[in-house]
């Protein structure tokens, strides 16, 4: 039987309840919402006077209404030390979301700590160090004094490359303006740490450099653009299921041609129509069945190609899209460069492209023109869209150079209607001292310590555990590094403090890791570890980001954080105030010095230091502004503050000026060749399915916090791989089954899920999910840049077992929406 | 009142765009039956127990159109042919779902071929014979169901619904 909850009523909202503004801090989109508290033993009634929306609601509400929440929206949490009811629900004036919650956002208050409704027991209340051979709370000081002096012990020994650093770089939850610039000051200002990698990825590097090189950053437009729109190509993003309501609000209304009227309004010179789409997946997703639903098939091109050649398939619209002169010559000589040349070395015909890709000549013919093919003698608007498809698949860089090739030619990045952006996973929220000392290609992270490389390894956010390549011979010696480290602590007792840092780093010098995890929940990589400090999320503590328009707001702090946790930023300024000491007392004056600058007491503090400073347009930024700019806040760069608000940037580029050091946007040479990342090619030849891997609606991210929420582990309590029937009828599997997925590279498990639109021989698998992880799989190839390619992933499968007790209520149909 | 199956016949994009979405969203002007009224203090709601229909006028993979616990909150009774979660009745298989979406409160259609609940409005779709789970969907919970009871009669009784239904912050009014 499906999870119900068996709540048939909840508290009402008084009317004098207090509102907190909220953006949702999972995704990219950063949905509007507001947080209402009051106290536990007040409530609101049914009468209009005696509930927040003045509404009667002895009657029942209509659709769309503001005036309703459900119950994953409430809870019961602590504020100022005193419980309080709270209701976090999506803010119908919000103009990225317009009162939308997705599956995952409307679940925020679900998924508080809360002691009186028993969610998020899992939460880290206290520091802990392993202690006796087991985990066991300490106090801020004690543990902070272990860390330090291990640190600097190090240090000391191996220089700064021996600290090795897994650190998150985005907005949102376990990120944050705040929180980068906590971490950034202590690890690339007080000291310039060079072995340190990012939560997704072995390594520390941009995931989309080819656009960045060719001086266009890849958040270039608005989300309005979706509804401007002539026709929008989304290449390997599934919005629908992980940008959910950036895709409802702003790409449904253009295909659906409700957003008719705002072209006509807006670009009153030129013809209109509704929206057409090019999507190109490889896989058929639930994005390509809601587009057929609104737009109808005939404006949606879903180009369903070879695994891993995209790049072909750009180079040839490029080619093409010159031959016919449907390129933007004059936007081409006044802002682009190096035109010419990529053009000769990107030559591809469509003959040729067609044989790489698997698509037809015709399809990729149409596409083009869907793209370029002036509308009545004027230049089409069109919006390029990508996400992980292209950003975890083969020959990322080139790949990523070919589409904005593409886009670059046709004018489209600074007009209306247009962009070439990445849709994004977490929201943004980058500020950092400089981090040229890290260097390009940067270090391979993941690699230098399965090479036995690095003395001590702090983690903030992260779990490599799950989410990296290499995933299973990265865990094995991970284990054998840091077991070295706890049988030492074993041998000493944990008071003597002298002797317990000589323990440790007497296993350090013979191989041995010990590491230091930063985090809200007892992670994977967690259990390997030996200190745990326990961090605030947002909504715990006053948090800034921006989302995939560069829209930033302020979150405010409405609940406490759980026990003695604290946000990242004060966490990395205790850190730094502790080697401050210990160095001092090393009697190294001169390097403790670099780690003052750290007495900050709060987030704002931080805020004011790092953003407030070092951002672009930081300087007209507060937040007392911020909390007056409300849910839709400003999109940055902030460029002015003007009759009480922050003026803000809707486009970038509108006046044709990119950001190479020439003030061009560079066309730059992509010429195919074949499957890039090592191994791969290999991989391919010797096993028999295609383990393509991605998201899915339910989860967030890695599950960090999913993995205790009743109605997402009843949907979900295994990873499934969605498989064509006829490969189940060879495998001898059916619905539900365990299977294992193994390679050369490790193996993995996975439930399986039959999905007729699924090719044969061409499986999906979820990633990074706590019972299965896919990246055990992955082999460790990458591309010049240190970016993983984890799209293309062959192995083979076979039965482990029947589907068992817990999987047997689940529905196995068809994820896409069909009135029959 | 707003009922789910014949929106496929209405055009299901017909009602997305313009005049159709607004009738949708206007609130029923009045309440059709008697308010149930919480016993004071009760940790529940008291639900109504309410005959809905009688197993004579169920057709196999049909809906039948009802509302519980009063005349603003849509559902169907459906008799799936196979024994299934939360099913009464002497084969186990007539059940009983809420047709307001638990995301935003659009009205589902159902399904006949995948036996599943389709909501036009964000493309939820909940499947009848696994308790109204969510398949896939925005809802941040499964579609509420009766709890049903068959007499001697085969009169069939609503007495309870598992889930908060959508537009109200108590279940019975």
């Amino acid at each position: 039987m499906a999870y119900k909850r068996n709540i048939d009523r909840l508290p009402i909202i008084p009317a004098d309840a207090r509102k907190h503004n909220v953006t949702c801090h999972y995704c990219i989109v950063g949905c509007g919402y507001h947080a209402y508290t009051w106290p536990v033993n007040k409530q609101g009634g049914t009468e209009p006077s005696r509930n927040i929306f003045g509404e009667d609601l002895s009657k029942q509400q209509p659709a769309e209404t503001v005036a309703w929440y459900a119950p994953s929206m409430y809870n019961i949490v602590q504020q100022d030390g005193r419980d309080v009811h709270i209701v976090i629900k999506p803010d119908k004036e919000c103009e990225v979301n317009s009162g939308l919650g997705s599956i995952r956002g409307a679940r925020m208050a679900e998924m508080s700590y809360s002691t009186a409704r028993n969610t998020q027991q899992q939460r880290l209340t206290s520091p802990m160090v392993w202690r006796y051979g087991q985990w066991q709370p300490t106090s801020w000081d004690d543990a902070l004094d272990l860390v330090a002096r291990v640190t600097a012990q190090v240090i000391k020994e191996q220089g700064e490359d021996g600290l090795f650093v897994s650190a998150f770089d985005h907005g949102g939850a376990g990120g944050g303006y705040e929180n980068t610039w906590g971490t950034g000051k202590l690890y690339f200002g007080a000291m310039k740490i060079r072995n340190i990698r990012i939560h997704n990825r072995p390594a520390y590097n941009s995931e989309v450099h080819a656009t960045r090189d060719m001086g266009v950053g890849e958040l270039n437009n608005c989300y309005e653009d979706a509804e401007l729109a002539d026709t929008i190509v989304a290449v390997g993003t599934n919005a629908l299921e992980t940008q959910t309501n950036y895709f409802l609000n702003h790409w449904v209304p253009n295909l659906r041609g409700t957003s008719l009227d705002k072209k006509k309004s807006q670009l009153p010179d030129e013809p209109h129509a509704a929206g057409r789409i090019v999507i190109v997946d490889p896989r058929r997703t639930v994005t390509v069945n809601a587009c057929e639903a609104e737009a109808g098939k005939d404006k949606v091109m879903h180009l369903a190609i070879n695994s891993g050649t995209d790049l072909a398939l750009f180079n040839a619209w490029f080619t093409y899209i010159d031959e016919q002169g449907w390129t933007d010559k004059d936007f081409i000589a006044k802002s682009g460069a190096d035109y010419d040349a990529a053009i000769a070395a990107n030559k591809t015909s469509l003959e040729d492209a067609a044989r790489i890709t698997g698509l037809t000549v015709d399809q990729i013919r149409q596409s083009a023109a869907w793209i370029a093919e002036p509308k009545d003698g004027k230049r089409r608007r069109t919006m390029f869209s990508y996400e992980k498809g292209l950003i975890w698949g083969n020959d990322n860089y080139r790949t990523n150079g070919a589409l904005v090739n593409v886009a670059l030619a046709t004018g489209n990045i600074g007009r209306e209607g247009g962009g070439c952006v990445r849709m994004g996973g977490h929201q943004e929220g980058y500020v950092r001292p400089g981090d040229s000392h890290v260097g390009r290609p940067a270090a391979y992270v993941d690699r230098l310590l399965i090479e036995g490389k690095g003395g001590v390894h702090h983690i903030w956010a992260c779990d490599h555990y799950k989410t990296t390549l290499n995933a299973l011979r990265f865990k094995q010696t991970y284990k054998k590094r840091t077991d070295m480290v706890k049988d030492a602590m074993s041998s000493v007792p944990y008071g003597d403090r002298a002797a317990m840092v000589n323990a440790i780093m007497d296993a350090i010098r013979k191989g041995g890791l010990f590491a230091v995890d930063v985090d809200i929940v007892p992670t994977q990589i967690g259990q390997a570890c030996h200190v745990w400090l326990p961090a605030a999320t947002s909504g715990e503590m006053n948090l800034t980001s921006m989302n995939g328009e560069r829209r930033m707001r302020l979150t405010e702090r409405y609940m406490d954080p759980p026990g003695q946790s604290m946000p990242d930023c004060l966490i990395a300024a205790r850190i730094a105030n502790h080697l401050e000491r210990v160095f001092t007392e090393m009697g190294d004056a001169t390097y403790a010095a670099n780690f003052k600058g750290f007495d900050w007491k709060t987030d704002e503090d931080a805020f004011m230091d790092g953003y407030n400073k070092n951002a672009g347009g930081g300087e007209h930024v507060t937040y007392e502004r911020l909390r007056a700019m409300g849910t839709n806040g400003f999109q940055e760069p902030a460029v002015a503050f003007k009759d009480g608000k922050i003026v803000g940037t809707k486009r970038l580029y509108t006046d044709g000026k990119f950001g190479a050091k020439d003030g061009k946007a560079h066309f730059m040479a992509t010429a195919w060749r074949g499957l890039q990342a090592p191994g791969k090619d290999e991989q391919k030849a010797k096993f028999k399915y295609l383990i393509n891997n991605g998201r899915t609606n339910h989860v967030w991210q890695n599950a960090y916090l999913d993995q205790q929420n009743d109605f997402v582990m009843d949907r979900w309590p295994y990873p499934f791989i969605d498989m064509n029937p006829d490969d189940m009828k060879e495998l001898g599997v059916r619905e539900g089954d365990l299977v294992e997925v193994f390679n050369d590279d490790g193996s993995t498990q996975a439930m399986v899920y039959p999905t007729p639109s699924a090719r044969k021989g061409e499986t999906f698998m979820l990633f990074a999910y706590p019972s299965g992880v896919m990246g055990n799989v992955i082999n460790d190839g990458v591309n010049e840049f240190i970016i993983p390619n984890y799209k293309q992933t062959w192995a083979d499968i076979r039965k482990i077992a029947d589907a068992p007790e817990g999987v047997k209520a689940l529905t196995f149909k068809s994820q896409e929406f069909s009135v029959g | 009142m707003k009922r789910c199956d014949k929106l496929a016949e209405v055009g299901r994009r017909r009602f997305l765009s313009g005049a159709f979405a607004a009738a949708a969203s206007v609130p029923a002007a009045t309440l059709l039956t008697e308010r149930a009224r919480a016993a004071t203090g009760g940790a529940r709601v008291d639900y109504p127990s309410n005959r809905l229909a009688n197993v004579s006028e169920l057709k196999p993979n049909e809906t039948l159109e009802v509302a519980y616990p009063d005349d603003d909150a849509p559902g169907v009774l459906l008799k799936l042919g196979k024994r299934v979660p939360g099913g009464a009745g002497p084969d186990g298989d007539i059940v009983g779902f809420s047709t307001i979406c638990p995301h935003k409160g659009f009205p589902l259609s159902y399904n006949s071929a995948d036996k599943t609940l389709n909501c036009p409005g964000h493309y939820s779709r909940f499947d009848c014979e696994a308790g109204g789970q969510q398949v896939w969907g925005q809802a941040t919970q499964n579609l509420p169901q009766y709890t049903l009871r068959v007499d001697d009669k085969g009169d069939i009784y609503a007495e309870g619904v598992d889930e908060l239904l959508y537009g109200r912050l108590s279940n019975v009014l």
